[in-house]
């Protein structure tokens, strides 16, 4: 019964699936604190932030591209959000959306530099990714904003039926739709079709370049939803919010099972990658290991997640 | 077949089984010094297991083989190449942005004190390549040679490894005639210093102008073995197929007088192609032949709306607007293209979404698809070219030839006005390509404007009512089906 749900909810995604079953069992017995309540709402909490990039993240991967931006527009998007609220005197709805409306932007710079432009999207989301971190920096010439209205530093500390967050239930929501999108939407479908064969879905008829930018539009305005669930949980907005983890969240979908070639990806996959490196860091900070040792093992994680990956599909 | 002496290669009983099937099974074959054999068989038949135990990419389950009297039992490809014996593959493997020169030379680079020695590479390059009739410079890019010109290095790369067995797998695949033609000189001469070859291909045409020896496989077993020129190719498609072949074109009717498409000055800034004109009707089958590089597939993925054109092009009396693939789909123009993994395929995907991409519209609600409207789309498309099996199965699976229906058929949900096929049965096996033909000829019965783009000239003349040949992006003539010969075709094309 379990198999069979989990083959339909994680197909593609078995390996790192069968890992983060792994891990859970390992961690369990080494750590008394870590199957607990309390533990596994830290745990979730803790991947809130790269669990929404992540989603945007998959698209993009999907199509064939890569954005090493989000970090840095997570960043702008935070500060914005703090400058408006207040030194501006926005309130403080209105500098959500307005955080959320310039990571869109800075993703359809980035969309615009790759389907017009013709600029690789490494190097066009290498420039965002620069930008938009010099830009985060000059706001407030490098200051942090500290200090939110209590409302907004509930969204990810106050429990409704002692479990769920708003922030929490906000990425369950966006995985939802995401998984539903890309699996029943045209425009979902067209996602594949691009990064399978640029040239046959142009030929079908896809608008390639519109729906490419349409991904990195999501993906930024993913990184400023992300900075305002980080101001929430930091009370506070910090010009070097983010700063790596674009790297974190291309783990994430690469260990989800996403080819970087394109054409390849689920919703399923990559939230099992983004459980695997919470479970993962959490468990090594339960169990005492130092933070470089940490980055020692997450990146031997990755190569061994992806090589596993690479061995399954040859003998397929 | 008299064995003259025991120089050359001898297969004995070779067999090579794989769980669940056998991929060959004990084949006997010489090649002598200075010969050129032919494998023919469709896909599937053993010519690749055949020529990768040869070229000691697999090893055989049970066989021996001698190599000018020595045992010979490769166990890798670098045994093989130092053994003498090199296979070229189909799809070339060169490093497009190094010179010709360092090609050839690739990981035997001559160096003098530590450094690479760049003149005698040139001119150890430029010895082989001499051999083979190839007049480009050396320090030229391979990325900016003609396909012929890239083969010739491959075969190159071969010789610099003094090579005398080379086992050319289908090299004609992507060569036009005068292409073609300098392949075979370049085989004649090294076969005239003693290099002998083993020719894999299913151009019957080809193989009865280069092969001394035609070996028929079929289902992994030796059929027949004919000396060139003793064999009809009826005969040979037969003996490849296992049952008698009674027609390989179909009938199709007189076309209407309704004029689906008209063509008025087309011409694009690169001069790939150049003031053509031409009208097809409703249920007529144009074709369009000429070699390589005469512009054929720009004209026509031009007129799709795939490329940049200038000139005009009108769909049932409406000026199509230019560039644009969108409109051309709206207005119903279909091109199916010549590169079925690049351009007509998402080959990572399954039968059914490649089948709906094109319609999605059709399988979805409110802009929701719905994946039993895909299946059951896809199961009336699958059925309606006369394909079996399971619609859920990546698309990867299929052969070469069913993949080109999907690639057709996904179209026809649209009620399209004109197909364009460019190169439809290019890799695909004679067996197999009588079902394409059926498929074209049908979308002419049922009215549809069809061109057709083949390089293959027994195709363009068995399938279409007319004929424009192309050379040098020009009309040069359009021949009626009752006045076009092969010889006529010919000297236009290479006016």
């Amino acid at each position: 019964m379990f198999s069979q749900l989990s083959a339909r909810l994680f197909s593609g995604s078995g390996g790192a699936l069968l890992g983060l079953i792994a891990l859970f069992i390992i961690l369990s017995f080494a750590s008394p604190f870590f199957l607990t309540t309390r533990n596994i709402i830290n745990i979730l909490d803790q991947v809130t932030v790269l669990g929404i990039l992540s989603v945007g993240a998959t698209a993009v991967i999907i199509t064939g591209g890569i954005d090493l931006s989000v970090g840095s527009i997570l960043g702008l998007s935070t500060m914005v959000l703090g400058w408006l609220s207040h030194q501006g005197g926005w309130p403080m709805w209105t500098a959500m959306l307005a955080a959320i409306a310039v990571g869109a932007v800075a993703g359809s710079i980035n969309g615009l530099g790759i389907t017009y432009a013709n600029l690789p999207p490494f190097i066009a989301t290498l420039a965002m990714m620069s930008i938009g971190r010099g830009m985060a920096n000059l706001i407030t010439d490098g200051q942090q904003i500290v200090g939110y209205p209590e409302w907004f530093f509930n969204f990810s500390s106050e429990r409704y039926l002692g479990f769920f967050s708003v922030t929490l239930l906000v990425v369950l929501a966006l995985y939802l739709v995401a998984w539903a999108w890309l699996k029943y939407r045209a425009s979902g479908r067209s996602i594949y079709a691009i990064g399978g064969g640029t040239e046959v879905a142009r030929l079908a008829g896809i608008h390639v370049k519109k729906v490419t930018i349409w991904v990195y539009v999501a993906a930024g305005a993913l990184a400023g939803l992300g900075g305002i669930v980080l101001a929430s949980r930091l009370d506070s907005s910090q010009p070097s919010a983010g700063t790596g983890y674009e790297l974190d969240v291309i783990a994430a979908v690469v260990i989800g099972g996403a080819s970087l070639s394109g054409g390849v990806g689920r919703i399923g996959g990559t939230v099992i990658g983004v459980l695997i490196i919470g479970v993962l860091r959490n468990g090594l900070n339960l169990l005492g290991v130092s933070p470089f040792i940490q980055q020692i093992v997450i990146g031997l994680v990755i190569a061994v997640a992806v090589m596993a990956d690479v061995l399954r599909r040859k003998r397929a | 077949m008299p064995i003259a002496d025991t120089r050359g290669l001898r297969v004995r009983g070779a067999t090579k089984e794989y769980p669940g099937t056998i991929a060959v099974q004990d084949i006997d074959l010489d090649i002598n010094p200075g010969e050129v054999v032919a494998l023919l068989g469709e896909n599937g038949a053993g010519k690749s297991t055949l020529s990768s135990i040869i070229a000691g990419v697999t090893q055989p389950t049970t066989g021996t083989m001698t190599w000018n009297g020595e045992p010979y039992a490769p166990t890798s490809p670098g045994d093989a190449i130092a053994s003498g014996i090199g296979l070229i593959h189909q799809e070339m493997r060169l490093l497009p942005d190094l010179t010709v020169a360092e090609n050839v030379m690739v990981g035997r680079w001559p160096m003098r004190s530590g450094f690479l020695d760049a003149r005698t590479m040139r001119e150890k390059a430029k010895d082989q390549l001499k051999r083979l009739g190839f007049n480009g410079a050396m320090d030229s890019k391979v990325r900016d040679l003609s396909v012929a010109g890239q083969q010739q290095v491959e075969i190159a790369k071969a010789l610099m490894l003094d090579a005398s067995l080379l086992i050319l797998d289908e090299p004609t695949a992507a060569l036009g005639q005068a292409e073609t033609d300098a392949l075979f000189d370049c085989v004649r001469a090294l076969k005239a210093e003693g290099v002998s070859f083993i020719y894999v291909s299913h151009r019957l045409a080809e193989i009865a102008l280069i092969a001394d020896r035609i070996v028929v496989l079929r289902d992994g077993k030796k059929i027949t073995e004919h000396a060139s020129g003793e064999v009809s190719p009826n005969q040979l498609v037969e003996e490849m197929v296992g049952r008698p072949v009674d027609r390989l074109f179909p009938d199709v009717p007189p076309p209407t007088d309704e004029i689906v498409l008209e063509v008025k000055d087309l011409h694009d800034k690169a001069g790939d192609f150049m003031d053509v004109s031409f009208t097809v009707r409703a249920g007529e089958i144009f074709g369009i032949a000429g070699i390589v590089g005469a512009g054929r597939t720009e004209l026509v993925r031009a007129i799709a709306g795939a490329e940049h054109r200038l000139g005009t092009v009108v769909i049932d009396g409406k000026n199509l607007k230019p560039d644009n693939p969108m409109a051309a789909i709206k207005a119903g123009v279909v091109l199916i293209p010549e590169d079925r993994k690049q351009q007509g395929l998402v080959v990572s995907d399954t039968i059914e979404n490649n089948i709906a991409l094109p319609n999605l519209g059709k399988v979805s609600t409110s802009g929701w698809i719905s994946p039993a409207k895909v299946r059951s789309f896809a199961a009336t498309v699958a059925k309606g070219i006369g394909m079996k099996g399971n619609v859920a199965l990546p698309v990867s699976s299929l052969s070469g030839g069913n993949q080109q229906k999907i690639v057709i058929g996904k179209w026809l949900q649209r009620d399209p006005r004109l197909v364009i096929l460019d190169e439809p049965t290019r890799g695909i096996d004679v067996g197999a390509r009588a079902s394409i033909y059926e498929v074209v000829a049908e979308l002419a019965r049922n009215g549809n404007a069809v061109v057709v783009v083949s390089s293959d000239l027994e195709e363009v003349l068995g399938l279409a009512h007319r004929v424009m040949v192309l050379a040098r992006g020009r009309n040069q003539g359009i021949l009626d089906a009752s006045e076009a010969t092969p010889s006529k075709v010919m000297s236009l094309a290479t006016l």
